[in-house]
């Protein structure tokens, strides 16, 4: 069996008196991509944002590439930020900075490489994740919807990053352009050897990229597994989410 | 962690007999490990043309996207110069990220814009910035003029116009920045007193302070300071909500429900500041004559009486309407910039800040060159 990237484990999350998790525990392998499913609210994005730090769990303990993320020091962090890319759901583009100047931001700040060699590097992401040339000296005001996202992407992977957090990566893609970002996700994988957790609720790309997938509800994990594995779970949060018409209509057509 | 231990990226070169160029990689050609290899190939790719090299690349360790796109570059910028590479030793894993990224890699473009070019720049930039300046001022002469048109319609239909919105827009455009105007006020009636105080004392014409303040005060000061006043609390605002609400996309929400924008912010917002500034001056006017009265007794020990007595005397009510009525006009002039420049906001954070500065600063010029135009017509209609 593979290394765990990424251990969660008993974590409890309360914003006030309102519970997000009780006691969620999971566990991300190295190389897969991982999803993290749940209807609205269920907590998936609060989870990945402490597996980021940007939030801290009230209790429990998350390991990120063998760190603790509760008892990290501050070096450490810095260290941890430097190896993973993270996209976020509206993209989070600077938008004082063209597309070029936010994919080399990390490149910039934290390596001496020389400046042509950072700017090649930045062509290269921005060609890889399928943005058309101009787009570099474009600012994120001046692009629609899909190109921030893969802006986005492309900044995610400056670093060539061991961990990749996407959230809902295809969420306001239309579906050519959804497949077209799994593919790449998946490319991706292969060639940089990617561990990749995704928040998601697209059923496509559950059964496409997705090698394995948590289901959130209830305050806790109620299904981890393939999707052979999840959908044989009787859990009738599951049933919902999967049986749905939109869900049933999916899987017979591509299932 | 792994990117500490990493190997530093090292090249060796070698020339044999028969003049092959036996480049000998070593290392992670990864990301933070490159910067010697990057220096090395630098050097190296200027100086050789027309050679053939031997690139061995089978001691080299982990490579990543940047690695490989320090080999493809090299590559290409040697192939470039008429030498003859042959690669030797490469992994499968590296042949196979050399295959994916090979086709992304971005072209030879390193071409910076030729000398015309840049020589032009300040020309372009001039030309850029006239015809930016000309659009500005016909979206804001349009602006000018649909608004007057919904005001048209607003008066043909009375029942149309948003009463609750205006005396929302009082309170806060108004009520509650009298505190700030009373203590601007209050002040510049302390400043011209002491100013005035000192230069009359040596004349003995102590009384005559009472004509300054008056007069002053009134004619100009009053209304010049609470517009500035109101141009940076008020106008401000007006264009961080709209901005706020166009990135929102609340305008087009509006516009698509029928509710014209203009109607619901912008008439409201610009009859609540014509009302609120006129009355707003009026109470400048009294903070300033009083503080001036205070200093006066203070500093040049004129008793409230006589302060008062004289005051009746010097200062004709003309003086105090001239003041009062530039009132609407300034206000005007905060509020349509104000909102304009809000619906100008574009859909990036920064647009806000950068509007917003805009729309002070084209206020506070439009309510200085207006105070000029009527002290010029007044002066010379001899009021």
């Amino acid at each position: 069996m593979s290394k765990i990237v990424i251990t969660v484990s008993d974590v409890v999350t309360r914003f006030g008196k309102n519970v997000v998790h009780d006691g969620v525990s999971l566990n991300v392998r190295q190389g897969e991509i991982y999803g993290l499913l749940g209807g609205s609210g269920s907590g998936k994005s609060t989870l990945m944002k402490e597996m980021i730090m940007l939030l801290r769990p009230q209790s429990g303990e998350i390991r990120v590439l063998g760190q603790n993320l509760l008892t990290i020091t501050r070096a450490d962090a810095t260290m941890l930020r430097r190896q993973w890319g993270v996209l976020f759901q509206g993209g989070a583009l600077y938008s004082s900075l063209t597309v070029e100047e936010n994919v080399g931001i990390k490149l910039k700040e934290y390596t001496d490489l020389p400046l042509k060699l950072i700017q090649d590097i930045v062509r290269l992401k921005i060609n890889m994740v399928g943005l058309p040339e101009h787009a570099a000296d474009l600012y994120p005001a001046e692009l629609s919807g899909g190109m921030v996202k893969r802006a986005s992407l492309a900044r995610a992977l400056a670093m060539d990053p061991k961990l990749l957090f996407l959230d809902e990566p295809t969420s306001g893609l239309d579906p050519s352009g959804a497949e077209a970002f799994d593919n790449l996700i998946l490319k991706l994988r292969e060639v940089l050897g990617l561990t990749v957790l995704m928040v998601t609720h697209d059923l496509d790309s559950i059964q496409t990229v997705v090698d394995r997938f948590a289901v959130l509800g209830e305050k806790k994990v109620i299904g981890e597994g393939t999707l052979n594995e999840v959908t044989q779970n009787p859990h009738p949060v599951i049933k919902k989410f999967f049986g749905g018409k939109r869900g049933l209509k999916r899987s017979r057509n591509g299932g | 962690m792994e990117s500490i231990r990493s190997q530093k990226a090292r090249i060796r070169q070698f020339k044999s007999t028969d003049g092959v160029i036996t480049l000998t990689s070593f290392g992670d050609w990864t990301i933070d490990a490159l910067r010697d290899a990057a220096g090395m190939l630098e050097q190296f790719s200027g100086t050789s043309r027309n050679v053939s090299i031997q690139w061995d690349v089978s001691d080299i360790g982990s490579v990543d996207s940047a690695g490989m796109m320090l080999f493809i570059h090299y590559y290409d910028v040697l192939k470039s110069n008429k030498c003859s590479i042959k690669v030797i030793g490469a992994k499968i894993e590296h042949k196979k990220m050399y295959g994916l990224l090979r086709k992304y890699a971005p072209g030879n473009s390193g071409v910076g814009p030729a000398f015309s070019s840049r020589f032009l720049k300040p020309l372009r930039n001039t030309g850029k910035n006239s015809v930016a300046f000309v659009l500005d001022m016909t979206a804001f002469l349009a602006f000018i003029g649909e608004n007057f048109v919904n005001l048209l319609y607003s008066l043909l239909h009375p029942r149309s116009i948003r009463f609750g919105a205006i005396v929302k827009n009082i309170e806060e455009a108004g009520v509650r920045a009298i505190p700030i105007v009373a203590l601007t006020s209050f002040l510049i009636g302390v400043v011209i007193t002491y100013q005035g105080a000192v230069q009359l004392e040596k004349f003995g014409a102590n009384i005559f302070i009472v004509d300054m303040i008056a007069l002053s005060v009134t004619r100009e000061l009053a209304p010049l300071i609470t517009a500035i006043v109101v141009a940076g609390r008020t106008g401000s605002s007006y264009t961080a909500q709209i901005g706020v609400m166009k990135i929102t996309e609340e305008i087009d929400a509006m516009r698509t429900m029928g509710f014209d924008p203009h109607r619901f912010l912008v008439l409201p917002r610009i009859i609540a500041l014509m009302i609120v500034l006129t009355l707003m001056i009026f109470f400048a006017d009294i903070i300033g004559i009083v503080a001036g009265m205070f200093i006066s007794h203070v500093h040049l020990h004129l008793s409230y009486a006589e302060f008062l007595h004289r005051l009746q005397t010097v200062l004709e009510v003309k003086h105090v309407w001239i003041g009062i009525c530039k009132g609407p006009f300034f206000a005007w002039l905060i509020a349509i910039v104000g909102c304009f420049r809000g619906f100008q906001v574009s859909k990036s954070t920064d647009s806000i800040g950068h509007y917003t500065t805009i729309s002070v600063v084209n206020a506070i010029f439009l309510v200085i060159a207006c105070d000029a135009l009527f002290s010029v017509l007044f002066t010379e209609l001899g009021i």
